[in-house]
């Protein structure tokens, strides 16, 4: 399916030079920052997995002004996030939003680890503690094990 | 014979991710459905392609079963979907067009050239009202109900094995 | 011709492959000796056959010989040589064939120098690495094969993607490749181990310089990877949590865990069937990596043109290999018995430690990379997982591992007293805590957030450094006679550690700075405009043009001055417009010291003659290739300790000595 666009953004993409412009600058350093911060979550839509502050895409452009004037307007981090997923989905934004769909993915590594301590646990418990001492070996042994070990000395 | 279950477990886990990755493989992943499926159509209006020209806004949509076509003079797709577009709009069946990020001249000679199958087209030249609707590139097919719902979007040129598959069974199905 | 001849050369090493997969198995089954001697001969046989198959589409690339597919889809006559020969494996078709050729390098490696394996092992690890050949093979010359010709041929081909045309992403994939293919190798060696039915301390000694070799290029190809992104994507980023960057990095940190509980089995004979399973776990990954990489299943900007039908053969491979292996393990790993007993606090425990939190990492990774695919099977509903989710988990599993990895190396064997390696590591607790409090005072004004990280962070890599010093000291003892002599007398295997965490270390700090305290200027100039960032000067001089051998440039000129005024760099950074594809590229412009960078990006030019120009200030970015390089010096050295590549030789001559059941 021959999308021009997706064709036209991946161009663009080639070409990139990181992407916000000085003309879509918002002059209030602390609302600058603040629209760099809510872009870098935001998706590039048809894009390869960019968010819409690394693309040279003219989708992520017209996004990138969009937020710009949504802090302009007043509108809340979250706010503007809403605003794009109720047009775009979830799929928009780059950090998934708690819920039922992600909890899995956002408890996962803690459920990993947890899964690995207590297979750690289990590994212990099932065998007997280390000897607090070697065993030892008589004289017999003693010679096999220096005719085993010869050169070979870890 | 627990443990070897146990020894099992990374086999069942594959076994798993398997089956996923083969899901995987069946669909398309540039394609996103669109979050406004069942949603009404967002409130906009549009300018026509002319200063004369009326333009296009959301009470056109509501009160008939409608298709609504985002399209582009510069986009290529949208020249092989155009006689799509033209047969149904033969067949009766409502068609509004809406030009995103497009000159308003430049769309106008696309349509002079290759026919025009819209009731009436808006000119969406910053793409601002694209993106109330989602649309994330050109072109795009949506299918609107009675109600002013949007309830099936066709990402890309509608070929005529879509348009047979998808969009008329849907059109007779929603009473259009 | 020679492209027939390289093509007739890639099914006679499917021959060749096949016959190895196949006899040498069954010779060891019923110990004949003469089946079993196919196995060297033909791994070599199968090595050269692809190495000659190589060179012919190399040699297609070179002389531009349009007649070839391949050639035509990523060549072009005006391209530079050096990049009508990374060409070559620029592209799916031909870095398929760089991957089995690899493949029958490992394979060859081990005909060569596996002389003092037992033959059943020896035979059954060349068996099943070239089962893998077999499958791939088959795979080149039904879906992907390099040497298809075109008819007619054009009169020049559509240039490679000018993005590639790099000297770093030239050599970015073959380093990569012998990473992430060379841990086929240890799979052969786990899962004929598997069919021996036996894994013992000789075995790890064995595994442990190919997990080391595969190990340490993965380090190199990734650490290129991230580099060439640095310099050549424009806006200074070095790690996207890209799809296709994770099936990279999965395999490597399984590697890493791979690597340290061999140990535990060379050293203690415990830690068998979980060692054996990493050393599946790591090529499953490498393969699931490639089946992401082809079929398309995820975007990527890294994707190779995808094609579902290509996704169903890799996946049929896929569940072939790695469904098998689990089989196999699943069947055989409960009859491996267990070792050396230990408690939880010990070298050993620490290394436990270590596989937990590197394969949760590589599960993490995993979960993200995989999730969105995951839930749209399970519902149809899309969702984004990018860095932000992966900075957030993986970050945090990686601070205690740090923690830990100051004090695991000084742990006892068998029963470790952890209160007295603190004791001992009282420097370096001091040594961290003050290099964090002096971060916390550099940081003062900078939100607190990022002060506490960057104090965590710097503070980490310096207790890591410091416990290092005081383990080296512990060894050498300098305040004593004969140290150096003691120093120079470590065994190499030690050093190797050493610099691999040291290395690591020194990455941290790369990675803290990077991460933090980057600053950024966007601005537009025109000539004789000056910027300012972090305390330095940069004055836009003019533009000018250039021409390459295929681009043409328009070039800015920047003096970049210190806040005294004074000149310590001019940069030039560059847009390129490619001819051919009419692609533009940006190169930027960096000027390094050791700790920072200058980069300059210059952009296009607006309707009033101002250009878009990008100023970044990068603290200590240059950190993480270091650290990246003393860790890959610190496998290498690994690897010429001695005791690790003879293995256990003697035991070839002593063993006819021993009584039969002795050793075993």
């Amino acid at each position: 399916m021959t999308r021009i666009l997706s064709v036209l953004a991946l161009l663009l993409w080639v070409s990139a030079a990181g992407a916000v412009q000085p003309d879509e600058m918002l002059a209030d350093p602390a609302a600058e920052a603040r629209a760099r911060a809510v872009s870098r979550d935001i998706r590039c839509l048809v894009c390869q997995n960019q968010s819409i502050d690394d693309s040279d895409a003219e989708l992520a452009r017209d996004l990138r002004l969009l937020v710009r004037e949504r802090i302009r307007a007043g509108d809340s981090d979250t706010a503007i996030r809403d605003f794009l997923v109720a047009r775009y989905g979830e799929f928009v934004l780059l950090k998934p939003r708690m819920s039922s769909r992600t909890w899995l993915l956002w408890f996962g590594p803690l459920l990993l680890l947890a899964a690995g301590a207590a297979g750690l646990a289990v590994y212990f418990r099932r065998r007997p503690a280390a000897p607090a001492t070697e065993p030892t070996l008589d004289a017999g042994e003693r010679d096999r094990l220096a005719r085993l070990a010869g050169e070979d000395r870890p | 014979m627990r443990r070897r279950l146990f020894f099992l477990l990374p086999l069942a886990l594959f076994a798993a991710i398997a089956l996923y990755l083969g899901f995987g493989l069946t669909r398309d992943a540039s394609v996103l459905p669109s979050a406004l499926i069942d949603k009404p159509v967002p409130a906009f209006s549009l300018p026509g392609l002319a200063p004369d020209a009326p333009g296009l806004d959301d009470a056109a949509l509501h009160g008939g079963v409608t298709l609504v076509n985002i399209f582009a003079s510069w986009c290529v797709p949208c020249r092989v979907e155009h006689p799509q577009l033209m047969a149904l709009a033969r067949e009766g069946v409502p068609v509004y067009g809406i030009a995103w990020k497009d000159k308003a001249e430049d769309t106008r000679a696309f349509l002079a050239e290759l026919g025009n199958p819209f009731r009436a087209v808006g000119s969406d030249g910053s793409g601002r009202v694209g993106i109330d609707w989602g649309v994330y590139g050109v072109p795009e097919t949506y299918v609107i109900d009675r109600e002013g719902r949007i309830r099936y979007r066709h990402v890309g040129p509608l070929l005529p094995q879509h348009v047979e598959e998808r969009i008329r069974p849907l059109l007779k199905e929603l009473g259009g | 011709m020679i492209v027939e001849f390289g093509h007739f050369a890639l099914a006679l090493a499917l021959v060749v492959a096949l016959v190895q997969a196949t006899l040498p198995l069954i010779g060891a089954a019923r110990r004949q000796g003469p089946l079993m001697a196919l196995a060297a001969p033909a791994a070599l046989a199968q090595f050269a056959l692809l190495a000659l198959s190589f060179l012919a589409l190399t040699q297609a690339f070179v002389v531009s010989d349009f007649s070839v597919a391949a050639v035509v889809a990523n060549s072009h006559s005006l391209k530079p040589l050096l990049y009508k020969v990374s060409g070559v494996w620029g592209n799916h078709e031909g870095s398929m064939l760089l991957w089995v050729l690899i493949l029958a390098l490992f394979g060859a490696l081990v005909a060569l120098f596996g002389g003092n394996l037992p033959p059943t092992l020896r035979a059954r690890v060349l068996a099943v690495q070239a089962m893998i050949a077999v499958g791939f093979l088959l795979f080149m010359l039904f879906t992907s094969n390099p040497f298809d010709r075109i008819f007619p041929p054009p009169p020049d081909g559509n240039d490679l993607n000018p993005l590639l045309q790099d000297p770093g992403l030239a050599f970015h994939p073959p380093m990569l490749y012998v990473g992430y293919v060379g841990f086929s190798i240890v799979f052969s060696f786990a899962a004929a181990a598997l069919i021996e039915g036996k894994v013992d301390a000789a075995w790890a000694r064995w595994v442990r310089p190919w997990t080391l070799l595969a190990w340490s290029f993965m380090t190199a190809g990734i650490a290129l990877g991230s580099w060439w992104a640095y310099y050549e994507l424009g806006w200074g980023g070095w790690w996207y949590w890209d799809p296709v960057e994770n099936a990279s990095f999965m395999p490597w940190l399984v590697g890493t865990a791979l690597l340290h509980s061999a140990i535990v089995v060379e050293k203690r004979d415990a830690l068998k069937s979980w060692t054996i399973l990493l050393a599946i776990l790591a090529f499953s990954l490498s393969l699931i990596g490639t089946f992401l990489v082809r079929s398309g299943v995820l975007t990527s900007v890294h994707a190779f043109a995808t094609d579902p039908d290509r996704g169903v053969f890799i996946l049929g491979l896929l569940v072939l290999a790695v469904g098998g292996s689990l089989l196999l393990y699943a069947w055989r790993a409960p009859t491996l018995q267990g070792g050396g007993l230990f408690a939880p606090v010990s070298r050993e425990g620490a290394l436990m430690l270590n596989n937990l939190i590197m394969v949760t990492a590589a599960g993490t990774v995993f979960l993200g990379t995989l999730y969105p695919l995951f839930l749209e099977a399970v519902d149809g509903s899309k969702v984004s997982v990018g860095p932000p989710f992966f900075n957030a988990t993986f970050v945090p599993l990686m601070l205690p591992m740090l923690a830990a990895l100051g004090a695991g190396p000084l742990l006892a064997w068998k029963r470790g007293d952890l209160a007295g390696v603190l004791g001992r590591l009282r420097m370096a607790l001091v040594l961290a805590g003050a290099v964090a409090f002096a971060t916390l005072l550099l940081t003062y004004g900078q939100d607190g957030y990022t002060a506490a990280l960057a104090a965590l962070g710097l503070g980490l890599a310096a207790w890591l450094a410091g416990a290092i010093a005081v383990s080296v000291q512990e060894r050498a003892g300098f305040g004593r006679p004969g140290a150096t002599r003691r120093l120079l007398g470590l065994p190499r295997a030690f050093w190797g550690m050493t610099l691999a965490h040291l290395g690591l270390a020194v990455a941290v700090v790369g990675i803290t700075g990077a991460a933090l305290w980057q600053s950024e200027r966007v601005l537009a100039m025109r000539p004789g405009d000056k910027a300012e960032i972090d305390g330095y000067r940069l004055v836009f001089e003019g533009v000018g043009a250039h021409d390459g051998p295929n681009y043409r440039a328009t070039q800015g000129r920047f003096r970049l001055e210190d806040d005294a005024g004074r000149a310590l760099a001019t940069l030039v950074p560059e847009r390129r417009r490619y001819v051919v594809s009419g692609m533009e590229t940006t190169e930027a412009a960096i000027r390094s010291t050791g700790l920072g960078d200058i980069y300059a990006v210059i952009g296009a030019a607006d309707a009033n003659g101002a250009y878009t120009v990008r100023i970044y200030h990068k603290p200590l970015v240059p950190w993480i290739w270091m650290g990246a390089f003393v860790m890959v010096l610190g496998g290498a050295v690994s690897l010429t300790d001695r005791r690790l590549r003879v293995g256990a030789p003697t035991r070839a001559r002593g063993a006819a000595a021993l009584p039969a059941d002795a050793g075993d």
